[in-house]
């Protein structure tokens, strides 16, 4: 069964239409890249995928379950970081993790033991008391995958999760996140504006004006366009082009 | 229904968390009502003789007769502040984290508004322990008896703001709820000054006070401080307590807020 399943989802603001028709599956373990333009409908695509916003049209399924008629199933399979940081400055590293599983509605010893596991993976066991104000970007960006793994999704999706961090900590978190798909058998949705964090296997989602313009394996679409990835992805994207 | 009270009970200790580590907005929530209470009221003590009125069974100096609508006006801020902060302001990125709870959605925003106005009650209880050192001393009794009557108050006030938030676009900004919100809820009440008096200065203000919801607010709080009733301040709030919180949770949808920024 697939992680992600996107199914015809259209989308509009009023008359402006921000997605159309889009479709695409992510299997289980995959590391899927979500490229796309600024204005290319990424962002309304996230908010649909975190039910911030309501499906009007099409369908998302994550692992099997729709995000329109069964809710609850589908978002326990889901962790996400967003973009732009959603932590509490003031609390503790483990405060902020505690409150997610809460929400989460997980007990108090499952939440004990997950906790100690996600801090003990990201290398912050020693910082759990820390107040999050007192962390650097990247440190708050392993307690946001922390808190994204605690209740064990399927699916993690993360939007630009590695803006605002100085190169080193953009490649370990990207080389983290796909050790976690590997080992961990995880799917993760990665959304970035940034060629360099594609890599040839990655499965490639090219998004523009609203449509998908391209998907499938990374080398592969890269052939098809015109060489490499950023050359493809310039051709894909040129205004007036869809597809 | 444990996963529901592990959720609620998880919301409620952020924002007791929050509370205790954001000192500086707690002593601001208290300065707004003291300086009414200990300079206000002092400069116009001569002024407002206050005659006998239920609930009070004597002749009382004005700090006695505003300290109810000063422990409503605590919730009236704090509401309005609240609610609107939840759906626009830099408390977006924490909104965005609780709606990805699987938890339904009505239950996540019911549970915030129920948070919100607990904490705000300790705020009122510190605003009233400060008056009853300064003098103004309601019965012990009562000042239990208005606990639920507060909380009743703070859930209707929370409601309010969280409805006015999804319903206009003007009033994302504070100033704008403060001039056309907070402000004639509060001075068209009883919460400053007895209602008959409004009535010998206005006949139509005295009804415009008289039918605010505010009043009602006020004059249950007032009258469970000094171990009295009051239906018809009950029935009223608990019917617009319901009547804000079900509009407010049917009209909230973050897509709505998105469309009337890009339109």
């Amino acid at each position: 069964m697939n992680a992600l399943e996107v199914s015809d989802l259209s989308f509009s603001y009023g008359a402006r239409e921000a997605l159309r028709q889009v479709s695409f599956s992510l299997a289980p373990g995959r590391f899927a890249a979500l490229l796309g333009p600024n204005g290319a409908g990424k962002s309304t695509l996230i908010a649909l995928l975190t039910r911030l916003y309501d499906v009007q049209r099409g369908d998302i399924r994550v692992g099997g379950c729709s995000l329109r008629d069964a809710a609850r199933p589908a978002l326990k399979q889901l962790g996400v970081v967003f973009q732009q940081s959603t932590l509490d400055l003031d609390l503790s590293v483990e405060q902020n993790l505690r409150y997610h599983a809460a929400l989460h509605g997980m007990s108090r010893r499952q939440t004990g033991l997950r906790v100690d596991a996600e801090l003990a993976r990201q290398a912050l066991t020693e910082r759990r008391r820390e107040r999050v104000r007192e962390l650097n970007g990247g440190h708050r960006r392993r307690v946001e995958i922390a808190r994204a793994l605690l209740h064990e999704p399927r699916l993690l999706l993360l939007d630009e999760a590695s803006v605002g961090l100085d190169p080193a900590s953009r490649l370990a978190l990207n080389q983290h996140i796909r050790s976690l798909c590997r080992e961990q058998h995880l799917s993760v949705l990665w959304t970035t504006h940034l060629l360099d964090e594609v890599h040839a296997s990655d499965d490639l989602l090219i998004l523009h004006q609203g449509r998908l313009v391209a998907s499938g394996q990374a080398d592969v679409l890269s052939l098809e366009h015109g060489g490499d990835l950023g050359s493809a992805f310039a051709r894909l994207t040129t205004p007036g082009v869809t597809g | 229904m444990n996963a529901y009270w592990q959720c609620f009970s998880g919301i409620v200790l952020r924002e007791w968390l929050r509370f205790v580590l954001q000192r500086t907005r707690f002593l601001s929530a208290l300065v707004r009502p003291l300086l009414w209470l200990l300079v206000f009221a002092a400069g116009f003590r001569a002024a407002l003789g206050i005659a006998i009125i239920a609930p009070y069974d004597t002749y009382i100096p004005y700090e006695v007769y505003i300290v109810p609508g000063l422990a409503c006006m605590i919730l009236l801020f704090n509401g309005m502040q609240g609610s609107l902060s939840m759906v626009y302001d830099r408390e977006m990125g924490s909104m965005r984290v609780l709606l990805t709870s699987p938890l339904p959605r009505t239950f996540l925003l019911c549970s915030k508004l129920l948070a919100t106005s607990l904490i705000s009650l300790l705020q009122v209880y510190a605003f009233l322990g400060i008056a009853w050192v300064y003098g103004v001393q309601p019965p012990v009794m009562g000042l239990l008896m208005a606990l639920p009557a507060l909380l009743l108050v703070a859930l209707m006030l929370s409601a309010l703001g969280l409805l006015l938030s999804n319903a206009i676009r003007q009033l994302e900004n504070f100033a704008g709820v403060m001039n056309f919100v907070i402000f004639p809820l509060f001075f068209l009440s009883s919460a400053l000054y007895p209602l008959w008096k409004m009535r010998d200065s206005s006949e139509w203000l005295y009804w415009l006070c008289a039918l605010n919801p505010f009043s009602h607010a006020v004059e249950l709080v007032r009258f469970a401080l000094y171990e009295r009733f009051n239906p018809l301040a009950l029935a009223v709030c608990v019917g617009l307590t319901l009547v804000f919180a079900l509009l407010a949770v049917l009209t909230f949808n973050p897509q709505h807020a998105a469309l009337r920024k890009s339109t």
